[in-house]
């Protein structure tokens, strides 16, 4: 590539004044591929690093003056990978906060073990012969690890809490704050008085196993981020700037400013909203609409970034350029879809708000009964304390987070990247699955339908034309090339394209071009391309095709006794085949976005909770206004940001998959905190009753988190056996 | 028991140092890239061609 190409917004200036770039890379897939890349990227001159990060895809490269952002991407092009540089200060913010976890549960785990060591001395000691004042010294040394550990380790947890407490809510971190608290502050004072029991080691191990647990969270978010942040990023979003003296220079997009002057090529994607200054074409808006018929452009007409150029050059003025790609009222719908949204409450927040006043009030009424029954009033603080720490919310902390980490394990495997971490709890009460058609129940790129007969070596010698053409129907048709472009192939514009092979003229473009006669008795959603070669002709259909799964995901769906509908943006005509092929009634077609909102708020206020599919710009808002949203990574970018999770590849198993895992997680969640409660309904009258031994406590803790940790392994297998049958029929589908 | 005036800060000691030691491997990035480390060590990046 010769052309110039502008990167400077993703460059950084280091502090060692060199200048520093992040690159996603696609085509890394073995490992000769990494000295490959470092050694060729290293070979340039002026460039100083080169550290590829095999797990993220990631290429961090360092230069001097002599060498160019520009120049580190041509190379990387001519080593055959695939490379666009992005900016990732969120990614940054999450890479810190990951190794601030890391740290805190390093620092646990070492407390734990030393403080294990000590315990046990201490549990086998009491039921043997050692002294009091052994005793004492090992707890003296436990709390010495203990409280500094569980200052530095508990911080995501006091943060947190004291975050929701500020802001008048009660959420899991609360209890979890108040009970490590009162652990430790309690055995400090017993070990003062110099008693036997103290808890030091069930604190510090709580800590150990809650942060285990927001670590692997955390770590799976992570991941989904920079998997669609490489997808997104090597769309190569770059357009075409005319510089004042006309030279086109390639930036990315986000660099665009309103009143830059872009050119779009034939069959390039448009960067920016904007207003063609000059040159005729058609553009593809099913990205932006849904609808699938291209839409005639003239001087002055808008163009929204994300629709597909047609057939010739456009000029094009940018109106919004940079993140504010958007049109804005789809930005001002989907604002207020999302404030709608926040009203939901995490189910662990929810039992956390039953919960922390039942166990506060239960300890204090333990506590006057004790009084009025007569005991002392040290004993009956003592009492309250038990009741505190054994309900201390071990196992009931970890119900949730436990089984959210397996699953969401699980859904990644099966192709889904997950945004937000409360998908599953809110997933699981779907009732409603409505997908968009574009580009969603039908793959991204159109398919060929052949007429019947046709000679597939002519279909082949089309292909090999269609390469050197730019126009979108020709790409569907290039995939079909039984060899490479052509040599000399001439552009009639607007018509087709035409070279000789094998001593007779080839052309390929619209029918009068190629003289073919039109065929009867086409659907409606079908546009055609014809392809002459000497005396032969062939006229061929070109269509949304359908998902190769898409049929029996539906059906799969249907079966879970979930209502499918379909909400399009397309023309009813083109709409009708697709639902009657998947055998779904309730479609409505030709939908605004705000049309979209209302018919998702019209379900919603019959009670229906509807999980959305979609990938289009029009379907952003639509996304944020359902319960849950899933979208594909082929989705336009804003989609995808506002999506709960995105799934990869080119079928649509994921979904299914989702709803499955979702429902299983669900299941395993109210399981475990289920068990979590049956402890505590066990544990808090034997401490009420004052008959709690310091072994029993620990034994019931421990158990009660094993016990949980253990339900929640469940998550990462299949659930029901139906649900297993199915993914064998998916499977057979699809081969 | 005079003897656990020597074993228990050892085996403080001994737990401090594997801590000291987890926080300098994360902190010098090495579980950054836990999927490059297992594949880098396949190359031949020493042998001069």
């Amino acid at each position: 590539m010769t052309e110039a190409a502008d990167y400077s917004i993703f460059v950084a200036r280091g502090e060692d004044g060199l200048s520093q770039m992040s690159l996603a890379i696609d085509g890394i897939d073995c490992a000769a591929c990494i000295a490959d890349i470092e050694d060729g990227v290293k070979s340039l001159p002026g460039v100083v690093r080169a550290r590829l990060n095999y797990s993220t895809h990631r290429l961090a490269v360092a230069w001097s003056a002599e060498a160019s952002a520009s120049d580190v991407v041509g190379k990387l092009e001519q080593l055959g990978y695939r490379a666009h540089p992005f900016t990732g200060r969120v990614e940054e913010e999450e890479a810190r906060r990951a190794q601030w976890l890391l740290r805190c549960l390093g620092v646990a785990g070492f407390a734990m073990m030393n403080i294990m060591l000590l315990s046990i001395s201490v549990w086998s000691g009491n039921v043997s012969d050692i002294t009091p004042e052994t005793r004492d010294f090992f707890h003296w040394i436990s709390a010495l690890i203990a409280l500094p550990a569980a200052a530095y380790a508990g911080q995501p947890f006091f943060q947190s809490a004291i975050r929701a407490i500020r802001s008048g809510k009660l959420n899991m971190d609360v209890p979890i704050t108040i009970g490590v608290s009162l652990a430790l502050g309690i055995s400090v004072f017993e070990t003062a008085m110099s008693r036997p029991e103290a808890y030091f080691d069930s604190a510090i191990m709580l800590l150990f196993f809650l942060l285990a647990g927001r670590y692997l969270d955390h770590e799976a978010r992570r991941r989904t981020r920079a998997v669609a942040g490489n997808v997104a990023a090597l769309r190569g979003e770059m357009a075409h700037r005319l510089e004042p003296d006309g030279t086109p220079v390639r930036v990315p997009v986000q660099a665009l400013k309103p009143g830059d002057l872009i050119l779009v090529a034939p069959g390039e994607r448009l960067g920016a909203d904007g207003v063609v200054a000059s040159g005729r074409s058609c553009v593809d808006e099913s990205l932006v609409t849904g609808e699938t018929l291209p839409r005639e452009l003239t001087v002055g007409a808008t163009v929204y970034a994300g629709s597909l150029n047609g057939d010739g050059a456009l000029h094009v003025t940018v109106t919004a350029g940079g993140q504010n790609t958007l049109v804005d009222d789809v930005q001002r719908l989907l604002d207020g879809a999302l404030a709608a949204r926040g009203a939901y409450v995490r189910l662990a927040d929810r039992v956390a708000r039953l919960y922390a006043p039942v166990v506060h009030l239960t300890a204090l009424v333990s506590m006057i009964g004790w009084l009025i029954a007569g005991a002392d009033l040290h004993f009956a603080v003592m009492i309250a304390v038990a009741v505190l720490i054994i309900t201390c919310p071990c196992a009931l902390a970890l119900a949730v987070p436990a089984v959210q980490v397996t699953a969401t394990g699980r859904l990644f495997r099966a192709g889904l990247l997950i945004n937000a971490g409360d998908l599953l709890e809110r997933l699981a009460t779907v009732d409603t699955v409505v997908f968009d058609k574009t580009g969603t129940l039908t793959l991204p790129e159109p398919a060929l339908r052949l007429p019947p007969g046709a000679d597939p070596a002519l279909v082949g010698l089309a292909g090999r034309l269609a390469l050197s053409s730019r126009h979108p129907l020709s790409r569907a048709l290039a995939a079909h090339a039984d060899g490479g472009a052509l040599p000399d192939v001439a552009e009639v514009p607007g018509q087709g394209v035409r070279a000789v092979v094998d001593g007779a003229e080839a052309r390929l473009g619209s029918l009068a071009f190629c003289a073919a006669p039109v065929p009867e008795d086409l659907p409606a959603d079908v546009s055609l391309i014809a392809f002459r070669h000497g005396a032969r002709a062939v006229v061929i259909g070109v269509q949304q095709a359908l998902r190769p799964d898409a049929v029996a995901v539906v059906a799969a769906l249907k079966a879970r006794g979930l209502d499918v509908r379909i909400l399009s943006g397309d023309r009813a005509d083109a709409v009708a085949p697709v639902a009657a092929a998947l055998g779904i009634t309730e479609v409505a077609a030709g939908l605004k976005p705000a049309d979209k909102i209302a018919a998702l708020e019209a379900l919603k206020a019959q009670g229906h909770k509807v999980l959305m599919v979609g990938d289009g710009l029009n379907d952003a808002p639509a996304l944020a206004a359902a319960t849950v949203s899933l979208s594909p990574a082929t989705g336009a970018a804003v989609t995808q940001a506002h999506a709960d999770a995105v799934f990869l590849g080119r079928r649509l198993a994921p979904v299914l998959a989702t709803v499955d895992g979702a429902r299983v997680a669900a299941r395993l969640m109210r399981q475990n905190l289920g068990i979590a409660v049956v402890y505590n309904l066990i544990a808090v009258p034997l401490a009420i009753g004052g008959i709690v031994t310091p072994l029993v406590a620990a034994l019931a803790m421990s158990g009660s988190s094993i016990l949980v940790t253990v339900n929640a392994l469940r998550a990462a297998r299949p659930g029901r056996k139906d649900e297993a049958i199915d993914a064998n029929h998916l499977k057979e589908a699809v081969a | 028991m005079n003897v656990l005036v020597f074993l228990i800060p050892m085996a403080l000691l001994l737990g401090l140092l594997g801590l000291a030691g987890f926080l300098w491997s994360l902190k010098s990035g090495q579980y950054d890239d836990l999927d490059g480390a297992a594949v880098r060590i396949l190359n031949d990046d020493d042998v001069k061609t």
